[in-house]
């Protein structure tokens, strides 16, 4: 089976990307063949999808961990509000590694606004009160 | 000694006893948690990477806030709970004796008991390799409690062996806090954890994954200097010639979970031979008024499935102390069901004849990983009572299954049914 998509802004060259929709695990070719997008070997359209997202832009949701002062637990889990792309997680990684947020927190506030003005926030996981 | 009465008493405060609570406590029961730790959440609350809740919610939410929306209304439905509270034993006739730090030893009497103890993580496998016990060898869960929750890195450079879920999960997690993780090491010739952790998780790392091998030396006295792969062959034994030494300063243990079935055995409850308590289809252990729920009765892969699980225990608790309580009931007849080809267990273990026209939830997992399969139970007489094509099965997702037994013709008389996973005979494959 294979499908072609247009696209205007398409990286160079392939990748064989395992998808992970479901547990059959297809391995997915993907190619760049002169600005055309060749798919091959996936076996339904939600894994032609990720694997169309995956070959132009990989993205993820970053879930870690952010000091807290005076915290009932000296960290609160965190996580970005939207999937970051790929190559950005290490510097939003650092970013969240230099800030220390303040309690009390609740589920859902906003630690960083912004991130590498991503438009995307990094956010609280858990409510935390103080100590 | 001071002493309490309630309804419902559950053990455990994690996904599982949160859920369970909140069913019991809308149905305007007494309802209290007995929670160890120091505040409610359970596993969930370390287990800081998104995944959870798209059965549950329709949304991926992390661990922490999974399990937040369920402390969240227990505290909106003024749940009891007693925190650093740890249960030492219960009866049979439902007596609970627990420790804290406030009140000593104390004394729960309640109408119904739920179990929601989650598991513990198995060592096994650590046990036997040679080498002296230095530090730095850890399970993945506990350093996933340093990292997560205490903030302290137990190690440098990491060796993982197995390639369950919350093994790969953390060799993510400790890249991303400047760790090196060299490999994760798996016995089996297959990941035994989601595929999706395997890309996220190693693929996107550069972490390789050696199937097939196993640790068989750790090196170093004091501390962890490294170990010794080897290969294995198809029985597991040893290829001679095929050592690597991979140099580390941790080890970490991601070979499984199984439930934690002290105080269980210790009330007298049967216990199956592949891990939590005999249970029927409501749930119900061999202690009548005492159900169970979560890890501790099987380990689940999703949570949701653990909220599930625990919504039908608090019920079928509701409907014991409403009911049942106060009447004498006599032996229940039952049908015992069992697992053949391919099957490693099932839940529930027994089921009452007068259920057999209810919904039945039956939940087990393969033993290995197989393509183009037929799911069957058959009954004494080896007569087919179900079955169902499935395409895919590996041992790291659970089977769940809903079945009236009533409208698929089972015999009234049956004693005994038996699940089993067989390929497909040929003339369904040309049916597809
Ligand atoms: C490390 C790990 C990672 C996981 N990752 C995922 C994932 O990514 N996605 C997903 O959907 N699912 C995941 N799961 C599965 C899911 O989170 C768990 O199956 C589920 O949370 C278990 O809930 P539980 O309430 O049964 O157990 P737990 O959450 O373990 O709760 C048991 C509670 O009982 C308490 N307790 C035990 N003994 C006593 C006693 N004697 N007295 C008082 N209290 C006691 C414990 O302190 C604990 O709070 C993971 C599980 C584990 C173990
Ligand atoms: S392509 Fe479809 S069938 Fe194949 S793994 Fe992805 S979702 Fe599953």
């Amino acid at each position: 089976m294979s499908a072609k998509i247009k696209e205007n802004e398409l990286p160079e060259g392939f990748k064989d990307i395992r998808c992970i929709i479901c547990p059959t695990g297809c391995l997915v070719h993907v190619e760049n063949v002169n600005g055309e997008l060749i798919m091959e070997g996936h076996s339904c359209k939600r894994g032609e999808e990720y694997a169309r997202e995956e070959f132009v832009a990989p993205k993820r949701i970053l879930t870690t961990t952010m000091l807290v002062e005076n915290g009932f637990l000296p960290l609160i889990p965190v996580r970005s509000d939207k999937p970051i792309p790929k190559e950005k997680l290490r510097d939003a990684l650092k970013k969240i590694a230099q800030t220390v947020a303040n309690v009390p927190i609740k589920m859902g506030d906003i630690l960083i606004e912004n991130v590498l003005g991503l438009e995307i926030n990094i956010i609280a996981s858990r409510d935390l009160i103080e100590i | 000694m001071k002493k309490y009465k309630v309804d419902v008493a559950v053990i455990g405060g994690g996904s599982a006893g949160l859920a369970a609570a909140i069913v019991v406590k809308k149905a305007e029961l007494d309802v209290l948690i007995l929670e160890r730790d120091k505040e409610l959440g359970g596993i969930t609350l370390q287990c800081i990477h998104n995944g959870f809740g798209l059965h549950e919610f329709e949304e991926e939410l992390t661990g922490p806030e999974y399990v937040q929306r369920f402390i969240n209304r227990a505290k909106d439905l003024n749940i009891p709970s007693k925190l650093d509270t740890m249960v030492i034993e219960f009866t049979p006739d439902k007596t609970i004796y627990a420790v804290n730090n406030m009140e000593g030893l104390i004394e729960i009497k309640a109408k119904a008991i739920i179990l929601a103890m989650g598991c513990r993580e198995r060592t096994r496998g650590a046990i036997n390799i040679p080498g002296f016990r230095p530090a730095g060898i850890f399970t993945a869960g506990q350093a996933q409690r340093f990292v997560n929750i205490e903030g302290y890195l137990p190690g440098r450079t990491f060796v993982i062996l197995g390639s369950g879920d919350i093994g790969m999960i953390m060799a993510r997690r400790l890249t991303w806090e400047g760790c090196e993780v060299k490999a994760v090491v798996e016995i089996q010739p297959y990941v035994s954890g989601l595929i999706r952790n395997e890309v996220q998780c190693l693929e996107d790392y550069g972490i390789p994954l050696i199937t097939s091998y196993t640790i068989t030396k750790i090196h170093g006295k004091e501390r962890v200097q490294g170990v010794t792969i080897s290969k294995v062959d198809r029985n597991f034994d040893r290829v001679i010639g095929s050592d690597k030494f991979i140099e580390c300063d941790t080890l970490l243990l991601s070979v499984g979970l199984i439930p934690e079935n002290e105080l269980t055995r210790e009330a007298g409850a049967k216990i199956s031979q592949m891990g939590g308590p005999v249970i029927d289809n409501n749930l119900e252990t061999t202690i009548e008024g005492v159900f169970a729920c979560g890890n501790v009765l099987q380990v689940h892969d999703l949570v949701d499935l653990v909220t599930a699980e625990a919504k039908r225990a608090g019920l079928n608790a509701v409907e014991y102390v409403k009911e049942r309580y106060d009447i004498k009931v006599e032996k229940k007849d039952q049908i015992i069901c069992t697992f053949g080809e391919n099957v490693n267990y099932i839940k529930p273990d027994l089921i009452n004849r007068t259920d057999l026209s209810k919904d039945i939830i039956f939940t087990f997992r393969v033993k290995r990983p197989d393509r183009r399969l037929l799911i069957q139970f058959k009954d004494d007489k080896n007569k087919i009572v179900y079955k169902r094509k499935k395409i895919y099965v590996i041992p790291s997702e659970m089977i769940e299954l809903k079945l009236n037994l009533s409208e698929h013709q089972i015999d009234p008389d049956c004693k005994r049914l038996e699940v089993e996973v067989i390929p497909r005979p040929e003339v369904l494959i040309e049916e597809d």
